[in-house]
């Protein structure tokens, strides 16, 4: 009669890989939301932000063997000033953007920081020690890492400090009042550039720490940026794009679907399953499963 | 086709007979014949991108496609490499067509993500299919090509017929811009709602355009498998499709010339750094080929914040301005001596 334990820890196992994994990608998604509900744009480096939070992390805590507190804020102080650089550099001189345009030039960021980050970290992954064991807990046959738990219990702090600061502080009211409607913010005497100057800093700063906190579990290498982009990308969307609590539940949820297409059908497809899911939501219902349709019709793209 | 689009091709034409008698290391010609194939999947790209406003990040996987296409049925299969082409290329038709019906109606940010998406679903794919593509480890030894029982066994040989495919499907793009198609497309680019209000069916012309370009990248890839004879899935990467775009935005979006002249400037780039390296060391600097991804991003972005219509565009617009002022200094004297 051991099989309804059997599958219990099967269904525990893909729901610990799920949020682990998932995290990040809701981590990313968010990063993506923040930009794209201020200026319109999706960010193709917002993967790249991710890769550099980690590699990062890893020569701080490592090479210089900073603690890892230290060397958490360091680096996600290092990639927030990365992500004020490109706005300050390339989005904010575009006098007349198109579509087109911006995603080419998010692009050339993105090659630029993968250039950059290759010439700096080399082409090997790079190994990072986890924040605290690495010994794995048993929980009803289902094995988990403390780090997982570092993991959920990081990504449920920034959705604390996501909501309070939107809902609760003068600058993340701007910043709504901002992705709601940019000219009747202006005229309430909002600074919008600088708006849009904080979402980069923010969105990179997330980015930097899904990076730092995955880095112990994947070890990071510089070709990464691409698929966790495009990964969280596959969560926003799926959540709604623009809305970042849909994009959490939605990249946890791609996360476990993941787990279990690693288990059941195998590993080596796994990459594939966000990207299918990306498509499918794409193409069956572009406003995702928390968004409106009405909403999304009045969204510029 | 005007006048200048002629004399383009002709001075293309005359380049290509005279560069093998000037180029003569294998090297450099293996350097021109991939500088070939990219030029072909950048005008399909150039069309697709430039004439009609779609952008795709996914043509590697076309590319892929038809390379792979060519590579498993002439190995395993032993068909002609001829009938392999051709399957590629009603494969990509397929393949293109399916995709492209739902992500076509995806505007923007929503189609680039779709696109790149769907190259990153190929590349998986054509690593992990081991049974079928080979996994990692890829597809050996592919045939070479023959025409009417003429081998194609040289690097001049693939040389001259690689660049005449080019210059063929550059005459057929060009009598397309020119075409109804053509004025339809640039009217969808214009204003998708205002095309549509003209009678222009963008849902069908969108698609067409698309299946179009795919057909470019296919033959591409089918070429590139003759050529090379061997194929892994390294060079179909997501970065391969990105770099197809580096090349059509860096040219000039907007000018099938434009995109030829990017394809051309960044498939000799790397070569171009090499050489400049050795330059640079006589000045105690030392340049990796490691910086190229770099030098790549760079001049992307520099290009896109200072000439958004591209080098083509920049270059001519600088030589017109020269002119203009040139005339406009000979009237200013000529005023000024009455």
């Amino acid at each position: 009669m051991d099989q309804p334990a059997h599958i219990l820890s099967d269904i525990l196992q893909f729901i610990f890989m799920g949020l682990q994994r998932g995290s990040i990608y809701a981590l990313a998604a968010m990063g993506f939301n923040m930009i794209y509900n201020a200026t319109g744009i999706i960010n193709f480096a917002q993967g790249e932000f991710v890769v550099l939070g980690g590699l990062m992390m890893v020569t701080l805590s490592t090479a210089l063997s900073l603690s890892i507190p230290v060397a958490f804020v360091l680096t996600t102080l290092f990639v927030t000033v990365v992500g004020i650089c490109m706005e300050r550099f390339t989005i904010n001189p575009v006098k007349h953007p198109t579509v087109l345009r911006l995603i080419i030039i998010t692009i050339a960021v993105s090659i630029i920081i993968k250039g950059a980050a290759m010439c700096l970290w080399g082409k090997n992954s790079h190994f990072m020690r986890h924040f605290s064991s690495s010994e794995t807990w048993e929980i009803y046959g289902a094995t988990i890492l403390p780090q997982t738990i570092w993991i959920i219990g990081i990504l449920l702090c920034i959705v604390a400090g996501y909501i309070f600061f939107f809902n609760y502080t003068m600058t993340g009211k701007c910043m709504r009042a901002c992705a709601i409607n940019r000219d009747a913010a202006r005229l309430a005497g909002i600074n919008d550039r600088k708006m849009v100057m904080l979402s980069f800093a923010l969105s990179a700063g997330i980015g930097a720490i899904a990076g730092i906190i995955i880095t112990p579990i994947i070890q990071m290498d510089y070709t990464r940026g691409a698929l966790l982009g495009i990964k969280g990308f596959g969560a926003a969307v799926l959540g709604g794009l623009g809305n970042s609590m849909g994009a959490v539940i939605a990249g946890i949820l791609i996360g476990i679907l993941e787990a279990m297409a690693a288990g059941y059908v195998s590993s080596h497809y796994m990459d594939a399953i966000a990207l299918i899911i990306l498509l499918a939501v794409l193409f069956v219902k572009p406003s995702g499963i928390f968004g409106s349709a009405e909403a999304m019709r009045l969204k510029e793209f | 086709m005007k006048q200048k689009d002629y004399i383009g091709i002709a001075a293309l034409t005359t380049l290509i007979i005279i560069v093998p008698y000037l180029v003569t290391n294998d090297y450099y010609l293996g350097v021109l014949i991939f500088t070939a194939l990219n030029c072909l999947a950048c005008i399909g790209l150039c069309l697709l991108m430039g004439y009609a406003g779609q952008i795709s990040i996914g043509h590697g996987a076309f590319i892929a496609i038809g390379a792979y296409a060519s590579a498993i049925l002439t190995t395993k299969l032993g068909w002609s490499p001829w009938a392999a082409m051709g399957f590629g290329v009603v494969t990509v038709i397929f393949v293109a067509f399916f995709v492209g019906i739902p992500t076509l109606r995806l505007k923007g940010h929503y189609l680039a993500m779709a696109t790149l998406g769907f190259a990153s679903i190929v590349h998986i794919v054509s690593v992990a299919a081991v049974g079928f593509t080979g996994g990692p480890s890829g597809i050996m030894n592919i045939p070479r090509l023959s025409i009417f029982g003429f081998q194609l066994n040289s690097d001049v040989k693939f040389f001259y017929f690689s660049w005449a495919i080019v210059i063929a499907g550059l005459y057929l793009a060009v009598n397309l811009i020119y075409s109804r198609v053509g004025r339809g497309l640039k009217a969808i680019h214009g204003s998708q709602d205002a095309a549509s209000s003209l009678g222009v069916n963008i849902t069908v012309y969108k698609i067409k355009i698309f299946v179009l370009s795919a057909i470019y990248a296919s033959i591409s890839g089918s070429l590139y498998a003759h050529y090379v004879l061997y194929i892994d899935p390294g060079p179909f990467d997501v970065m391969h499709s990105v770099l197809l775009v580096t090349m059509v935005a860096v040219g000039g979006i907007h000018n099938i010339w434009g995109a030829l002249t990017g394809a051309i400037l960044l498939s000799l780039l790397p070569e171009f750094l090499s050489f400049l390296s050795d330059y640079l060391q006589g000045f105690g600097i030392r340049y990796k080929t490691d910086y190229d991804t770099l030098v790549y991003g760079a001049i992307l972005l520099l290009i896109m914040l200072f000439l958004p219509e591209g080098l083509f565009d920049g270059l001519y617009r600088s030589i017109k301005a020269v002119f203009n002022l040139k005339n406009r200094l000979m009237k200013g004297r000529s005023q000024g001596a009455v």
